[in-house]
């Protein structure tokens, strides 16, 4: 209707929109805008500075090699070996974290979207997630240090002898705790997957005669999978760049060291490092004292994590903008 | 019985002479129910419509808030009723509650007893309920899943993806058949159903409600959001169905309930108003409110 009275379109070329200047504002308009560019540009340039000197400073030291070593405790800068144990362990830790967090976040979002009551219950676990996700990663981290340093617990790392406490530090233990803080972000793009869901959506599916459970598997999740990658992609980037767990309970030894064990589970209750803390470890402020390493493995790492968050941007706008339905 | 199909439904033979029910034949119990607003009610029914649905004195409130209140009403097999009314008068609430759809709302509470061939509504296990009173929606809102399964996810049970096509072929084509879809998809049965055009979303939707194989289908406002075009294909096909189905449908377009209903029922503020043939209510309405509504004194 609208197109039918809707002047023919100009020629090209011919300035159709009128002409907005901030010329004719009073000053102080003029000046708020001004900050408002100011601040834009400022954050753009820092984010840029950072990019670039870590790209330059990286760069010159990362040579393949030093992907493909094993890292050695040596003083010598030149005889410190590379970093495949770090980015072995990175991958590994993610990988734990992320296939612990998904199912539990989605779950967790379904049940508080779709089902939600008691209301009181529905506040209560919102209210948990946000804690969750509010808590700092050293305060998570000593919390699973003390729980799993319980004997109890002992399968997932090690007793060392005549100790009564178990170790307490293995990549099953981080990975479990790393999970807790990729955890909210799963929740939160699932859950606003969800909400952009009509209504009517669910209930043509109920009235074709299927139960809820059936919807949400086969209506619900297909529908909300972009919403879910974004939460997954989004929490490998925590993951990847959280180094307070690794310190406090991976052992932050410079080698993967598997326990003893089936070769798969020993792997899980080993110890090892992640990038974060190799390059905390071989910071100036570290014990390492590998400056030209860490500045690698800091580029390493920036570009991982650069990577996840441009995957998550384009998972978020989805590949044809979504369902026509949802806007 | 093959545990993957949809169980049989019962299927009324049109041969028989059909047990007509006459509007008037229950008078003395509805003009109790109608709050005596005095206005006659003398529908006359299409010579073969069967009686399929009945609601007596159905009352449904949100709350406080009263949305329909305590209507009759009967919906027969052979014959299309359309619902119409300003906004808000409680249409869609009650063609919501025909199929228990209103029970989604944690608020909402009804009265009154609605039947589907003399058996309650509350007696009957809701996903069955369902399969035989089905719905289409304002929106198109096709499953992301192609065309196919959209049609076929009716006939499956539950959340299976099975059995695969062949079994399945035969009922999908024919429902995509009887809403007239079937030449437009044939060849992109497994294309995206969302990648269609807004009409053929909607006609998407009507097959995937037929392919249930449902006795009752309630329709709301089908086509408010499709151009002429498809609302065109649409009301033809809804012509087409009123023989083997009951079609409700919900409109606020009072040319469309013209065009496509045989029986109107016009309801203002939660009540129902005035019922009857679509000539008797658009060319000469008994009650005050239906004259000044159909004449576009309001709305």
């Amino acid at each position: 209707m609208a197109a039918a009275t809707a002047p023919a379109p100009p020629p090209p070329g011919v300035r159709t929109r009128a002409r907005d200047s901030a010329a004719s504002w009073p000053l102080a308009d003029r000046v708020g805008l001004a900050c408002c560019w100011a601040a834009g540009l400022a954050l753009a340039l820092v984010a840029a500075a950072i990019v670039i000197y870590m790209a330059w400073k990286g760069i010159s030291q990362l040579s393949p090699s030093l992907l493909v070593q094993h890292p050695t405790g040596d003083v010598d800068q030149s005889k410190a070996g590379g970093f495949l144990d770090p980015i072995e362990g990175t991958l590994l830790l993610t990988l734990i974290g992320i296939a612990l967090a998904v199912p539990i976040g989605v779950a967790t979002a379904l049940w508080l979207v779709e089902y939600g009551r008691p209301a009181p219950l529905a506040r209560a676990v919102e209210s948990s997630v946000e804690i969750i996700a509010g808590a700092p990663s050293v305060v998570l981290a000593l919390f699973g240090l003390t729980v799993f340093s319980n004997t109890f617990f002992s399968f997932m790392s090690f007793r060392p002898t005549g100790a009564d406490l178990a170790y307490g530090r293995s990549f099953l233990i981080a990975g479990i705790v790393m999970s807790l803080i990729a955890l909210p972000l799963v929740v939160g793009a699932t859950r606003e997957a969800l909400l952009q869901v009509p209504n009517h959506v669910r209930e043509a599916s109920l009235a074709l005669g299927k139960t809820k459970a059936a919807t949400i598997r086969r209506v619900l999740l297909p529908t909300i999978r972009p919403g879910i990658a974004t939460g997954t992609t989004l929490g490998m980037g925590r993951i990847v760049g959280d180094t307070a767990i690794v310190i406090l309970l991976l052992g932050n030894t410079l080698l993967t060291e598997p326990q003893e064990g089936l070769p798969g589970f020993g792997l899980l209750r080993g110890t090892g490092s992640t990038l974060t803390s190799y390059v905390y470890g071989n910071s100036p402020a570290g014990e390492g004292n590998a400056p030209e390493k860490a500045y690698a493995a800091a580029f390493v790492l920036m570009v991982i994590v650069i990577a996840l968050n441009a995957l998550a941007t384009r998972l978020a706008r989805g590949r044809d903008g979504g369902p026509a339905w949802i806007r | 019985m093959d545990p993957l199909m949809p169980p049989p439904v019962r299927r009324i033979s049109l041969e028989h002479p059909p047990t007509v029910v006459a509007p008037d034949a229950d008078a003395p119990e509805n003009a109790g129910a109608s709050s005596g607003n005095g206005t006659a009610r003398s529908a006359a029914p299409a010579p073969n419509a069967v009686e399929r649905m009945r609601c007596d004195a159905v009352t449904i409130a949100y709350a406080a808030k009263i949305a329909v209140n305590k209507v009759d009403l009967e919906i027969r097999q052979g014959e299309v009723l359309g619902l119409i009314g300003p906004s808000g008068c409680g249409k869609t609430t009650l063609l919501r509650s025909l199929n228990r759809l209103t029970e989604l709302t944690p608020s909402a509470a009804r009265g009154g007893r609605i039947t589907l061939d003399g058996e309650d509504l509350d007696a009957i296990e809701v996903t069955a309920l369902r399969k035989r009173v089905s719905m289409v929606f304002q929106q198109p809102n096709p499953f992301p899943m192609s065309v196919f399964d959209n049609v076929a996810y009716a006939l499956r049970e539950g959340a299976s993806r099975r059995p695969r096509k062949p079994q399945l072929a035969e009922p999908v084509e024919r429902a995509l058949r009887r809403a007239g879809l079937w030449d437009e998809v044939k060849d992109n049965l497994d294309h995206p159903a969302l990648r269609l055009s807004g009409g053929q979303q909607q006609r998407l939707c009507i097959a995937r409600s037929l392919a249930a194989q449902p006795e009752v289908l309630l329709m709301d406002e089908p086509c408010s959001a499709l151009d002429p075009v498809s609302t065109t294909t649409i009301e033809r096909l809804i012509l087409e169905l009123r023989e083997q189905i009951a079609v409700v449908i919900v409109t606020h377009n009072l040319q469309q309930a013209q065009r496509v209903a045989d029986r109107v029922a016009f309801m203002y503020l939660g009540e129902l108003v005035e019922q009857g043939t679509s000539e008797q209510i658009f060319h000469a309405p008994q009650a005050q409110r239906t004259r000044d509504y159909v004449g576009g004194a309001f709305g």
